[in-house]
């Protein structure tokens, strides 16, 4: 009887099983069904908290504080186990050799500022930057400059540093452990023949490159298998437009339509300052109104730039601020039309 | 040519960080989507897992047309969210003439589709239809207590494996101690037939009894529906033992006085006790104590025992 009465209690997940638990008789309302489940969960978490209430608790600002125990049903992991790091090329070396880690000082003692200064980084002691003067050795060539050579040598030390890491780091990712925040990147692709880098190729011309391919079957692609999921060609057939043989001519002659667009293309990018003709006659009429119409007498240097081809104003005239962009505009207005062409 | 990147700010450095693998793994965070049509049922139920799970899960509102987990093309999708918010646990749902109200609950392992659980909702009734004392409403992120009642999650397949999703999916965050004073909802599932399963969200009041633990009394809170189970993928083996390992770097004991490295092997120190020689037992034996001096001495006293004997009877 003891068995029936079982249940499974997991203090570490605050869960709790009956595995022995049936309905005597299948509930006829919902109601019912609900105060059943109800009342069987409240003794099913009564088991918990009995549990829970007797372990040691300790006093904590808002009140009792327990150790929970490790829980017993097992669940899966969402990451994998944590790869351990493989030893680096100096690593195994000092193993081999014996050597000792050895504690350094982060401050040590400058003899030459009488200070206490850092052992790396900005302001630190023996900083190879810092000699002033570098006596000359017999093995030294003449016209040889010393500090060039300190920083090249340098720059060498750093370089092999840095090599030897990234071999750390690529022998560490071929084990697949890498540290969570070094990620490697290729910079450039091995050259194989041409110099140049193959040309990246985009997700639209990936996907027309099957309809290419079936332009040089006989019969232009039509009856080749299809991969499932392989999108029908987006532009199929001829890819030029030509002109009809024959058309009248007049307004809508489409020939005569193209070799006007040409014609303007090629004049207007020859010539930097056109005159907008209609534009600057209806600009002086607008002008001409307005000025009409207040007999004040409304200065008109703003109108006079404007009637000049290239909008430069007259050497008389009074320097307003908005001169400049007049200038630009009637430039840009003239060339940017004939450029849109 | 290979160019090594590290972060250049410190918060990306500690985002990176947070999602590195870790020995002993604290909550899975969960992705809630759906896919082309969703009823009003449906909307609600993905919308009231979201607010039960508030800071641990990542609620995505698009509709996706190209996610089909039980299909084996149709789960790149998946892989790639998880992969881009860090989220073991997804929560997919959709409605269709077939199966309506469905919710595709499922786990991944290194952001690969480890295991899956359809079921579909029935008789759902939001939280809001509750009326409860507002002072007895569960803190967002408390740990609840999970209950299972039912032999069939012991004996059915789909309803064990259902029990064991419904566990991840809902156990809080994996914590070493806990304030007794945040204890207050509790997840109430019961097994009603061998397909069907009732799930119910209640609050937990804790009532002055006798002795040190107080007497439990719940009272329905959150939203309850019923959950039917539909189809469900199992891992497979060798995921699920990798999956499951655990690894012994942190339970090994400690063993002391035990040091070894890969040249001399491995090294003990042994600790002798104090041998007090002056009062040690020497090894010859004394000559009063040797086997056949206490024979003879017997002998001895028997023999004299007789002679005293017949001396009296003479």
């Amino acid at each position: 009887m003891e068995a029936e009465n079982q249940m499974q209690v997991d203090l570490g997940h605050l869960l709790a099983f009956d595995p022995y638990h049936h309905f005597p008789s299948p509930p006829k309302s919902r109601e019912e069904l609900v105060t059943q489940c109800l009342s069987e969960g409240t003794k099913l978490v009564q088991a918990v908290v009995d549990g829970l209430f007797n372990l040691t608790s300790t006093e904590a600002l808002e009140g009792p504080l327990v150790k929970l125990p490790k829980p017993t049903t097992r669940l899966p992991r969402e990451k994998h186990l944590p790869r351990p790091k493989p030893p680096t090329k100096w690593e195994l070396f000092a193993k081999s050799k014996g050597i000792q880690k050895r504690k350094k000082n982060k401050v040590l003692w400058d003899e030459q500022t009488d200070s206490w200064k850092r052992s790396y980084g900005y302001d630190r002691v023996n900083d190879d930057a810092d000699v002033p003067i570098i006596e000359a050795k017999m093995t030294d060539e003449p016209g040889g400059d010393p500090f060039a050579k300190r920083k090249e040598e340098k720059k060498k030390r750093v370089e092999k540093t840095e090599k030897n890491r990234l071999q750390n780091l690529k022998q560490a990712a071929k084990i697949g452990a890498l540290p969570s925040h070094v990620q490697l990147a290729a910079t450039a692709l091995p050259i194989t023949g041409t110099q140049a880098p193959p040309k990246k190729i985009t997700k639209d011309e990936l996907g027309s490159v099957a309809g290419l391919a079936a332009t040089a079957t006989a019969s232009g692609g039509k009856f080749d298998k299809k991969v499932a999921g392989e999108k029908p060609v987006k532009h199929q057939g001829k890819h030029r437009k030509f002109l009809p043989a024959a058309e009248g001519s007049g307004m809508g002659n489409r020939e005569k339509e193209q070799t006007d667009k040409v014609l303007n293309k090629l004049m207007a990018k020859n010539s930097h300052e056109i005159l907008n003709v209609g534009k600057a006659v209806s600009m002086y009429n607008v002008k001409k109104q307005r000025d009409g119409r207040n007999q004040k007498g409304r200065s008109s240097f703003d109108s006079s730039s404007k009637l000049k081809p290239n909008g430069k104003p007259m050497k008389g005239d009074k320097k307003s601020p908005y001169q400049k962009s007049r200038k630009g505009g009637s430039h840009g207005g003239g060339s940017k039309k004939g450029k849109a062409e | 040519m290979m160019k090594i990147n590290t972060p250049k700010k410190k918060r990306v450095l500690r985002e990176l960080e947070k999602r590195a693998p870790k020995l002993v793994e604290t909550g899975k965070k969960t992705l809630i989507l759906q896919g082309l049509k969703t009823s009003n049922v449906l909307n609600s139920v993905l919308k009231e897992i979201y607010h039960l799970k508030r800071d641990s899960a990542v609620r995505y509102t698009r509709k996706n047309d190209n996610i089909r987990p039980f299909e084996s093309g149709g789960e790149t999708s998946l892989e790639f969210f998880s992969q881009k918010t860090d989220c073991s646990i997804f929560v997919y749902g959709n409605t269709s003439k077939k199966r309506p109200d469905n919710i595709i609950i499922g786990r991944t392992y290194d952001h690969q589709i480890y295991d899956l659980v359809e079921v579909g909702v029935e008789n759902f009734k939001p939280m809001e239809s509750f009326k409860y004392d507002k002072k007895l409403a569960p803190q967002v992120g408390s740990k609840p207590f999970i209950t299972f009642a039912g032999e069939g999650f012991e004996s059915i397949d789909e309803l064990k494996h259902l029990k064991e999703v419904l566990l991840d999916l809902f156990r809080g965050e994996v914590v070493e101690s806990l304030s007794l004073v945040g204890l207050d909802r509790v997840y109430v599932i019961t097994a009603v037939s061998s397909d069907r399963v009732f799930l119910t969200h209640c609050a937990v009041r804790l009532k002055k009894s006798g002795s040190v633990v107080p007497r439990i009394e719940l009272v329905e809170v959150g939203p309850s529906m019923d959950l039917v189970v539909r189809r469900h993928r199992l891992p497979n083996e060798s995921l699920r033992k990798e999956a499951m390992r655990i690894s012994t770097d942190g339970l090994k004991k400690k063993i002391k006085n035990v040091v070894g490295d890969s040249i001399q092997g491995k090294v003990g120190k042994i600790y002798m006790p104090d041998q007090k020689i002056g009062e040690m037992a020497l090894p010859n034996k004394a000559k009063g104590v040797k086997r056949e001096r206490r024979e003879a001495k017997i002998k001895h006293s028997e023999h004299a025992a007789k002679k005293k004997k017949e001396d009296a009877a003479d």
